[in-house]
């Protein structure tokens, strides 16, 4: 009985070690493999399209909610102190240090994460990745690392994207709706964000999640089972992966950088 | 055709990403604010800087004309010393007192500088010799407290 439970507890353990080992050596030969890439911008830039652009539209939208949702909080909880004037801090310090990087990730990994695993896991599936393979192409260098570098590419501009839709619809809701004074809540904004404390480290961040989230579903479509269930099962495993890798790297960069 | 919508849909939204980095910078943040002008260092001693801080405004007449930079205590006289990075194009005289002052009642705490007479400036790498520290709020309720209790004392005596 005890012996059957340390046996499986070991096992499982043994398979976390040995799958991680994999993940990190299909990493390195990701990035060994990138070298070609600087000679095929097309491929990159044709993903960065179906990446990036598709992304645009749910990224904007929810960055201009999360944004109005930041607006009626904040006064709600600065008027307690009578501080309603940090309210565009607030908005803005919040958006660029974690909300504008996370959220982004989160959503990225949604939207465009489950397509790649999804899309490399049927390639796999149509036996194509071998096809390639026969035919002396590598699919890490013609497949994988050009979706790699354009997720890369992608994040950190929608992160970007995201932060600032977001502080829009911040003064949106905070001066135009609430009344606070316009002058005010770009004053105290301008005041405490720093370009490189806050909005730099936020924008490593989001490069970070960026490499983080792209990885991780690349790897789970490569390394799918080759039948529909398989595929379904991966882009199930890049959303709950991929995610809680971004909550537990957020909190490990946010340690690193902000604990002064 | 087809290759170049493509393309144009690519390159607006790495633009459009660029666009928000840097209105984030402009807007957001103070990238507006750093101005690339030269600068020159002073330092200061304080007997007690209460809450300043690094980045801290230093104004002279309300105008800010420069930052703190460095905040450490000198081992020897145990006093703060603050390094002050003022803009080269305000000069002050060799005997300009600094005094830590609080914006509103709460506020911020930030340095005034009075000019003074002098005829010859501030040279960069120079102190300002009259300083004057921050007003701690608790030590100024003790006083009040302790001259009270003491104008008590001598009505007792009568």
């Amino acid at each position: 009985m005890i012996g059957n439970l340390l046996a499986r507890l070991g096992g499982s353990i043994r398979t976390f070690l040995s799958d991680l080992g994999f993940a990190a050596r299909t990493f390195f030969m990701l990035l060994r493999a990138s070298g070609g890439v600087l000679g095929r911008l097309r491929l990159v830039s044709d993903q960065v399209f179906f990446i990036g652009n598709h992304s645009l539209v749910i990224i904007a939208v929810s960055g201009l909610f999360v944004g109005f949702v930041l607006g009626l909080q904040g006064y709600y909880t600065l008027s307690t102190y009578g501080s309603e004037q940090a309210l565009g801090l607030m908005v803005a310090l919040s958006l660029t240090r974690e909300l504008g990087p996370v959220i982004t990730a989160l959503l990225f990994a949604g939207r465009a994460g489950t397509s790649l695993t999804a899309e490399i896991g049927l390639m796999k599936a149509g036996e194509q990745l071998v096809a390639m393979e026969l035919m002396g192409v590598d699919p890490v260098a013609r497949v994988l690392a050009p979706r790699f570098w354009a997720g890369v590419i992608a994040m950190p501009l929608l992160a970007g994207i995201f932060s600032a839709v977001g502080v829009l619809g911040g003064y949106f809701v905070g001066v135009h709706l609430i009344g606070v004074d316009a002058g005010t809540f770009w004053s105290q904004m301008q005041d405490g964000v720093d370009v490189w404390n806050d909005i730099g480290n936020g924008f490593i961040k989001s490069v970070v999640f960026g490499i983080a989230v792209t990885f991780i579903a690349l790897y789970q479509g490569y390394q799918a089972r080759a039948t529909p269930e398989g595929v379904a099962r991966a882009t199930t495993r890049t959303v709950v992966i991929g995610s809680l890798t971004v909550l537990g790297l957020d909190f490990l960069l946010t340690a690193l950088m902000f604990s002064k | 055709m087809q290759r170049r919508t493509l393309d144009i849909w690519v390159g607006l939204f790495v633009v459009l990403g660029f666009l928000a980095l840097l209105f984030l910078a402009l807007q957001a943040g103070n990238l507006g604010a750093i101005s690339f002008e030269k600068t020159y260092r002073v330092t200061a001693r304080f007997d007690n800087i209460g809450g300043l801080k690094p980045r801290a405004p230093v104004k002279s007449a309300g105008v800010v004309v420069g930052r703190v930079e460095d905040i450490t205590l000198d081992g020897q006289t145990f006093q703060a010393l603050v390094t002050l990075k003022l803009q080269r194009s305000f000069l002050f005289p060799k005997d300009t007192s600094a005094k830590i002052l609080t914006a509103g009642l709460l506020g911020e705490q930030y340095i005034g500088l009075e000019p003074g007479g002098d005829s010859v400036n501030l040279a960069s790498g120079e102190r300002i010799r009259m300083t004057q520290s921050a007003i701690v709020l608790e030590n100024l309720i003790g006083q009040i407290l302790f001259s009270k209790v003491a104008e008590g004392d001598g009505g007792a005596d009568k």
